[in-house]
C-alpha cells in the first residue's frame, strides 16, 4: 500500500517505522526542521519536509496518486482535520484516519465528516473505566461505519436481570448480549442462560439504546 | 444584528470596531485577555476569553443567536475548522473566514465557505500598482545618474 503519514512526532515516527517494516511504501511529512533532520537520518527519502496542511506539500507527497491510506497524526487537531478534508474531499483518498489529541474535539471531527479517528486519551479513559468496579454501562468499542457499539455491564445483586434467563429479559430491540463473563470464564449466552450477580456482560447495540439496555439489565 | 468576531488581533479588532460603529451588536472572542486592549477604552461590546474551537466558549459568546461570524485568528486551520463548525452546527448563513494561504482559501471557497485571503488581495493590489506605474520617470532617473 502507499501511505502518507502527516506529522513526524512520536506517534507518526513509530507508525512510519512499523509500516515500513511491514513493507508498505510511505511518505512521512514533518514541518519542523530539527525533527525532519532526525527523521531523514532514520528513514532517508521517506521523510519530506513541509506543512502537510499546504496543498502543494501534500501534492509533493503524492496525494494525487491518491494514496491508499492517509494518516493525519500531527499534535494539532485543526491541522489533522484540514489534512483529512483535503485528502478525502480534494483527492478522493479512499481511507483517511485522523488522530484526535483533545477528546473534546471528537465532536468536531464527527461534525465535519471525518469519521475514522483515533484518540489515545479516550482510549486510556475507557480502559480506566473498565477497571473501576462500580460502573453502570461502559462503552468499549465504537463501530462507526456499522453504526453499532459494544458496551459492558455488570450485574449487581439488586439488578432486575439477576436470576432471570435472557429470554425473560425485555432487552431493547437493536441490542444483543454477546458474552457473559463469570468467574473469569467467558461464554456466549443463549436464551436459557441465567444471569447472576457479578456477571460481566458484553452487549452489542445501536447507539442511543444505552439507557434502555441499562434499565433492563441493572435497573438504573 | 448580532456579530461575533473570533480572534481579536489587528484584523479582528478593527473589523469589530467598524461593525460596532455601524450599529452591530458585537461580541469579541480571543484566547488572550490582553487582546481587549486593541478594542480601546471606548469598547461597549462584549469580550469573551477562550478558544474558538471550544463549543462552551462559543455558547458563552452567544453563537446561537448570532447573525454573522467573522473568524480571524492567526491560524488558517483553526479558522477553517471554526468556520465550518459555526456554519454546520449553528446554521449561521454569514460566516466570513480569513485564510492566509491562497490555495487553502480557494479549496474551501469551492466548498461553500466565504473565505477572505489577504495574501491574494496583497498580490493583486501590488501587481496592479506596478502595472499602473508610469515607468518613464524611473527610466529617466537611471539615465540621469
Amino acid at each position: 500500500m502507499y501511505i502518507i503519514v502527516a506529522g513526524g512526532g512520536k506517534v507518526g515516527k513509530s507508525v512510519t517505522r512499523s509500516l515500513l517494516d511491514m513493507g508498505h511504501e510511505v511518505t512521512l511529512v514533518e514541518q519542523e526542521r530539527d525533527r525532519f533532520n532526525q527523521l531523514e537520518a532514520e528513514f532517508g527519502h521517506v521523510a519530506l519536509i513541509g506543512d502537510a496542511t499546504e496543498i502543494g506539500v501534500l501534492e509533493r507527497a503524492g496525494i494525487a496518486r491518491p494514496p491508499d491510506l492517509v494518516l493525519a497524526l500531527t499534535g494539532d487537531d485543526e491541522d489533522n482535520l484540514v489534512i483529512s478534508q483535503i485528502a478525502k474531499e480534494g483527492y478522493a483518498a479512499p481511507k483517511v484516519v485522523a488522530r484526535v489529541n483533545d477528546p473534546r474535539n471528537q465532536q468536531l471531527f464527527d461534525l465535519l465528516g471525518i469519521t475514522q479517528t483515533v484518540c489515545a486519551t479516550s482510549g486510556i479513559l475507557g480502559l480506566v473505566e473498565h477497571e473501576v468496579p462500580e460502573h453502570g454501562l461502559i462503552r468499549l468499542l465504537e463501530l462507526r461505519r456499522e453504526g453499532l457499539e459494544v458496551v459492558e455491564v455488570q450485574v449487581e445483586s439488586d439488578s432486575p436481570s439477576a436470576g432471570k434467563t435472557i429470554s425473560e429479559l425485555k432487552l431493547p430491540e437493536g441490542s444483543r448480549l454477546i458474552s457473559v463473563m463469570r468467574n473469569g470464564q467467558a461464554s456466549i449466552p443463549v436464551g436459557s442462560t441465567v444471569l447472576s450477580e457479578g456477571d460481566q456482560l458484553l452487549a452489542i447495540l445501536q447507539p442511543g439504546k444505552e439507557d434502555e439496555l441499562r434499565r433492563a439489565l441493572i435497573g438504573i | 444584528m448580532k456579530a461575533i468576531v473570533i480572534g481579536c488581533g489587528r484584523v479582528g479588532s478593527n473589523v469589530a470596531l467598524q461593525l460596532a460603529a455601524e450599529g452591530w451588536d458585537v461580541t469579541c472572542l480571543d484566547e488572550k485577555e490582553e487582546a481587549l486592549i486593541r478594542l480601546g477604552s471606548g469598547w461597549h461590546g462584549r469580550f469573551v476569553v477562550g478558544h474558538g474551537m471550544d463549543i462552551d466558549v462559543l455558547h458563552e459568546a452567544g453563537i446561537e443567536d448570532a447573525d454573522a461570524v467573522v473568524v480571524a485568528t492567526d491560524g488558517d486551520n483553526t479558522n477553517i475548522v471554526i468556520g465550518q463548525v459555526v456554519q454546520k452546527k449553528y446554521g449561521i448563513a454569514c460566516v466570513v473566514v480569513r485564510v492566509l494561504d491562497p490555495k487553502r482559501a480557494d479549496f474551501y471557497a469551492k466548498r461553500g465557505m466565504r473565505t477572505v485571503c489577504p495574501t491574494q488581495t496583497a498580490v493583486s493590489v501590488m501587481t496592479d500598482a506596478v502595472r499602473s506605474c508610469d515607468p518613464s520617470p524611473f527610466a529617466a532617473a537611471v539615465v540621469d545618474s
